[in-house]
């Protein structure tokens, strides 16, 4: 790798007197500060913000980067730990105050934060990296804007240690969204003197090198191989990290993860396959978590005949054969997602719609439809997700050839799919696997249910959800009015069916010597709060 | 050299498949085993004992037993009727993609052979240029490109086989356009296309044979690549290659009998097409007949 | 001297349009996968404005001839681009990964001519026989399993249930820290800076994959050995050789051995292009951080500088290797120059 060479780590480590000038780790090193880490997927960037970023490289922000806050923690009622969205906690803000019309957030600067340097975080830097953010364009400028951030003269610094954001209109989004991982707080005296005239963000630098507060630091990146975090000592985010080192091996074969993690030669191996968790679930110790505010859901797309007749599309959610989707492709890990009571008294979401797979019904309600002889259908999956999608289809066409239909399976490169499923919205029938970072049922409606957002795949389109989806998007949970929108939203959408949820996915991790797992809306592993087995 | 002509009687062809698979055990054998994969692929469909399709999740990732003899898949189908029923569509698959390139290759290869020139040189480039590809990945882009179904499966496997029939049959038609039994021939009233078609070009059969069961098995087994990568045949229609791809991740878990079974009867195809090369061979070599 | 290097010369020149014909191919075959790479690279909540302005920033708002030239124009400065997916010149990307693919596929051939050669040696000896049988059942078996598969079994044996092999975490366990970088090969570089122990662990990661590999390869190499050891001993000057009464030892290796080397060679130069191309499948069995899975990542994700760099790469090399095997036919054997050609 050409930015971390040997001698120049062994130098540096030697240097921190933290590494014996050796060729190899001692072999304790393995099981006592070192923790390995696998996962399937590979990080391509150290820079969220970066164009072309992918999901998995979103880790290091977490872990090397610092926000201003950061989600609590709570115990679940299975026992399992999570992050806590509805209690924010200081990471780089000490404390906050917000206005009485909601419109200024005014944070004061942890006095004692540095980055790896050494360098005092203030609020300049703060600027720089929101300012890079909402102007970075793509994913975390968009993100941003969920939370009401979208320019730059929203963000001032007013000293060192204090910093100021101005919101156009009050919004409960925006405290949580400086929560998630985009408004990562970088170096920006590194970040500049790396920049160029054509490069102002000094993306092509923070791309392989970070420069941040967070609780660890990359020790080296071995781009398609491997990440190696190493604790920064100096971090004041939170409670150090227990371990040393962290490393994260990039291994694209299941079967090659999961034998790993059997035999105990690494120590977590995150996102692992549902059939794995059940399997691995007697042995090892195994987190499935359901995720929050994601659905695996069947899509219709309400633009294509037979699907614009909505007798067609209760035929389908009454034909779906729910609970062996449930078995064969989650294998019962996860939530039910089905057979749930007519009467809506809560605002839980994702929630059991009140259908079951009942043939009879199905047929009555084809029978009534326009198309009472059934039809010809392509239902289409994403090959980067045959995992559950596969037999989910496949139990699907069968299911449905019991009414009529007569589906047909078709199965979409990973590249093709963003542009035909979601920007495109072609496919006649998909699954589709949204969830929505941040924990409130209207945004999760902002992006599947509203006409035009990008994860509405089924082309739905209703006057009432566009209104009632935009009137709760700001506003406050606990505001009066909010439950009641709410439950008119969920009763259209269930008469309607433009999107026929299957399951509530679980989130799986496996762990073989380590402890102290945290499940994180973002999905990726969180290393700062890992210990090991019995700490 | 000897001249041969595609006159020859139905008996005499069986004596000599008999002669040669007497004079070599592992021919016989080869033979034996061809014969029951092309009856599986006829009859297959008619002799399972399930539907091949038919899912039953609550018999799901079963071991062999006397239900299911080969145990069951992830979703409870039967992997013993799915093997057998694959077999036609793998057979299909190689059989196809081989006499594409076969016939196209050999065209290509006897015009630019016999008439030389410029034709031969731009057939020569056009052919390193395929062969400088990494094979495997431009099958794997042309299945991309054209999506994945069988005929682009088919397709893809063709193009990346025409060189080396091509090159074959340029070579044994270049040394032999000025032979003295195909000037002969010419001199008797034989037109060029027919002197090459019937004097020269069947002379380049034999080493194109072993070619051929080479390239079956190779089909099958690319065909199995792509599934791994995930550009196999669309799901659920049953094909080794992707039962094997999918499987393969269910060995570590203890359930063998999803990627074992499959993987055992796509060895053993290739490993029949494999040995029916030599067999082939001499099946088809003139100066073997005598 | 001169007049020996023209051939050489001529046969470079006869390469250059097998290297425009790959750099066309390969740009149409980018352009004609399915999926835009601007929604792909837009990434994960992309509004039209932003997938429009990755469009304008990967320059693919411009047309067909206008891309092409653009590419053209940068390979003349010996440019491949820049890959999205991995944000970093083509060039760096395949310079870090060939050495790994390159190391797999060499020890999975050095591997495999040491058993194939005398095997296929043996059974032109004792042709007809049951050896010759056996080992024509044998190294067909090795070709006949999807070498996936091969190495999923191998895992599951010498890793999962015996414990022989150490962790299939690609090119060194985590234990040990990549050798200086000198060849980019493991194996040489740990030996260059002294260190045995990260040189055991290279090989000992090696050994799986590379027995895969080796398996596969069997076949051709040990038919082709047979094949060509029994075309030398019918020959001639073998008759001759025994008819002078030379031992039966000096006659096979000195003579049949030697001659029937040469077909061998051009075998191994098929066989190591095909296998180079190949083992992306093994790669992606064994994380082995080589060009083959880069190949299939960047085509999966229409990566198109990276595929493109990836083939003619691959081309490249394999224009080098039948000049390599050219140039050795001239050793092996000295009759044959290159003004026979």
């Amino acid at each position: 790798m050409s930015s971390f060479n040997r001698r120049a780590f062994l130098a540096s480590a030697a240097g921190a007197g933290m590494l014996p000038f050796l060729r190899v780790l001692p072999a304790t090193a393995q099981t006592g500060d070192t923790l390995v880490t696998v996962f399937g997927q590979t990080i391509n960037s150290l820079d969220l913000h970066r164009s072309g970023t992918n999901r998995a490289s979103y880790q290091v922000a977490i872990n090397c980067y610092d926000r201003l806050v950061g989600f609590g923690a709570k115990q679940l009622p299975s026992g399992e730990m999570s992050y806590d969205y509805d209690v924010i906690v200081p990471e780089l803000a000490e404390s906050w105050t917000i206005s009485d019309d909601g419109l200024t957030i005014t944070f004061k600067l942890k006095p004692n934060a540095t980055f790896w340097d050494g360098s005092k975080v203030t609020a300049e830097d703060v600027k720089w990296s929101f300012d890079r953010a909402v102007s970075a364009g793509g994913f975390p400028t968009v993100q941003m804007r969920a939370g009401g951030f979208s320019r730059p003269d929203q963000f001032e610094a007013v000293d060192a240690e204090t910093f100021v954001v101005k919101l156009d209109y009050p919004s409960k989004l925006s405290l949580p969204d400086l929560a998630v991982p985009v408004p990562f707080i970088i170096n920006s005296a590194v970040a500049k003197a790396n920049a160029t005239e054509d490069d102002p963000w000094a993306m092509e630098y923070l791309h392989t090198t970070p420069a941040g507060s967070g609780a660890f630091k990359v020790m080296r990146w071995d781009q398609g191989q491997q990440l190696v975090y190493e604790r920064n000592d100096a971090w004041v985010g939170g409670d150090l990290p227990a371990f040393q080192r962290v490393i994260v091996r990039e291994v694209p074969s299941a079967a090659t993860r999961r034998a790993l993690v059997e035999r105990g030669d690494v120590q977590v191996s995150f996102d692992i396959p549902d059939r794995d968790a059940s399997e691995l679930a007697d042995k090892l110790t195994v987190h499935s978590t359901p995720i929050e505010n994601c659905i695996h859901a069947l899509c219709l797309n309400t633009k294509f005949a037979p699907f614009t007749d909505p007798d067609v599309r209760k035929a389908v959610a009454y034909a779906t054969p729910y609970d062996a989707i449930f078995e064969s492709a989650a294998y019962g890990r996860g939530a039910k997602l089905w057979g749930g009571d007519t009467e809506i008294t809560d605002t839980a979401w994702p929630r059991p719609f009140p259908y079951t797979t009942d043939l009879d019904m199905a047929r009555a309600h084809m029978a009534k439809s326009g198309y009472p002889d059934g039809f010809d259908v392509t239902l289409s999956i994403s090959l980067d997700l045959v995992s559950w999608m596969e037999p989910a289809a496949l139990l699907i066409q069968e299911a449905m050839a019991e009414i009529g239909i007569n589906v047909t399976v078709d199965r979409i490169p990973g590249a093709n799919w963003r542009t035909v499923a979601l920007v495109d919205k072609s496919l006649d029938m998909l699954l589709e696997n949204f969830g929505g970072w941040l924990n409130t049922p209207d945004y999760y409606f902002f992006w599947a249910y509203q006409e035009g957002r990008l994860f509405n795949a089924s082309n739905y389109s209703h006057p009432m959800v566009e209104e009632l989806t935009d009137q709760t998007l700001h506003m406050p949970m606990d505001h009066p009015d909010y439950a009641g929108l709410i439950k008119q939203m969920f009763e259209i959408v269930i008469e309607d069916l433009p999107r026929i949820p299957l399951y509530q996915p679980a989130l799986n991790v496996a762990m073989n010597g380590a402890d102290g797992y945290e499940f994180w809306f973002h999905r990726q592993l969180d290393a700062r709060p890992l210990t090991g087995a019995g700490a | 050299m000897t001249d041969i002509t595609p006159t020859q009687s139905g008996n005499g062809l069986l004596a000599h498949l008999g002669h040669v698979m007497r004079e070599n055990p592992v021919t016989a054998l080869s033979f034996g085993l061809f014969a029951f994969f092309v009856l599986q692929a006829f009859f297959g469909h008619l002799l399972v004992p399930y539907d091949p399709l038919a899912t039953n999740s609550v018999r799901a990732l079963e071991a062999p037993s006397g239900d299911h003899w080969f145990g069951t898949d992830q979703l409870g189908r039967d992997v013993f009727s799915r093997v057998i029923v694959a077999t036609r569509l793998d057979l299909t698959i190689s059989v196809l993609a081989v006499a594409i390139s076969f016939v196209i290759g050999s065209v290509l290869g006897a015009l630019a052979g016999y008439w030389g020139g410029w034709l031969d040189s731009v057939l020569n480039r056009i052919l390193d240029t395929i062969m400088a590809f990494p094979l495997f990945v431009l099958a794997m882009g042309i299945v991309a490109a054209l999506g994945n179904t069988v005929e682009n499966i088919i397709y893809a496997t063709a193009i990346i086989n025409i060189p080396f029939y091509a090159r074959v049959v340029r070579a044994e038609v270049n040394i032999r356009r000025e032979a003295g039994f195909a000037l002969a021939a010419r001199l008797s009233g034989n037109g060029h296309m027919r002197t090459l078609a019937f004097h020269i070009f069947p002379n380049a059969l034999p080493p194109m044979m072993v070619q051929v069961s080479l390239n079956m098995g190779w089909a099958i087994l690319n065909a199995a690549g792509l599934s791994f990568v995930g550009l196999g045949v669309r799901p659920p229609t049953p094909e080794w290659g992707i039962m094997v791809a999918e499987g393969a991740d269910y060995i570590i878990s203890g359930h063998w009998w999803v990627a074992l079974f499959p993987g055992l009867w796509l060895m053993l195809a290739v490993f029949t097409f494999n040995l029916m090369g030599d067999g082939l061979r001499d099946l088809v070599d003139p100066r073997r007949r005598t | 001297m001169a007049t020996r290097w023209l051939p050489i010369l001529w046969r470079l020149v006869q390469t250059i349009p097998v290297v425009i014909g790959v750099v066309i191919i390969s740009f149409v075959l980018t352009r004609a996968l399915p999926g835009d790479p601007a929604v792909q690279f837009a990434g994960q909540m992309a509004t039209p404005e932003s997938i429009e302005q990755t469009r304008v920033a990967l320059g693919l708002d411009k047309s067909l001839p206008q891309q092409f030239l653009i590419y053209c124009k940068a390979l003349l400065q010996g440019d491949l681009g820049r890959s999205v997916a991995t944000g970093r010149p083509v060039l760096t990307d395949l310079s870090t990964r060939l050495p790994a693919s390159l190391e797999l596929t060499l020890t999975a051939l050095v591997l495999s001519c040491l058993i194939a050669i005398p095997l296929g040696v043996l059974a032109a000896v004792r042709q007809g026989s049951w050896v010759d049988h056996l080992c024509r059942v044998l190294v067909t078996a090795g070709v006949s399993l999807p070498t996936f598969f091969t190495g999923i079994l191998l895992i599951y044996v010498f890793y999962y249930l015996l414990g022989w092999a150490p962790s299939p975490l690609g090119r060194l366990d985590f234990v040990y820290f990549d050798p200086p970088r000198v060849t980019g090969f493991f194996l040489i570089d740990s030996v260059l800076d002294g260190d045995l122990r990260t040189f055991a662990g290279a090989a000992k990661q090696l050994a799986l994959p590379a027995i895969t590999l080796a398996l596969f390869t069997l076949a051709p190499i040990a038919r082709m050995t047979r094949a060509a050891m029994l075309t030398a001993l019918s020959s001639d000057y073998i008759r001759t050789a025994r008819a002078a009464g030379l031992t039966p030892r000096k006659v096979l290796f000195g003579y049949a051995f030697r001659n029937a080397l040469l077909p061998v060679v051009t075998t191994l130069g098929m066989v190591f292009s095909f296998v180079l191309g190949a083992n992306v499948l093994v790669e992606k069995v064994f994380a082995w951080p080589g060009i083959g899975s880069y190949a299939v990542e960047a085509l999966v994700q229409s990566d198109y500088a990276a595929v493109q760099g990836f083939v003619l790469a691959m081309a490249l090399l394999f224009v080098l290797i039948n000049l390599v095997i050219d140039l050795s036919y001239t050793l092996i054997d000295p009759r044959i120059g290159f003004s026979s050609k």
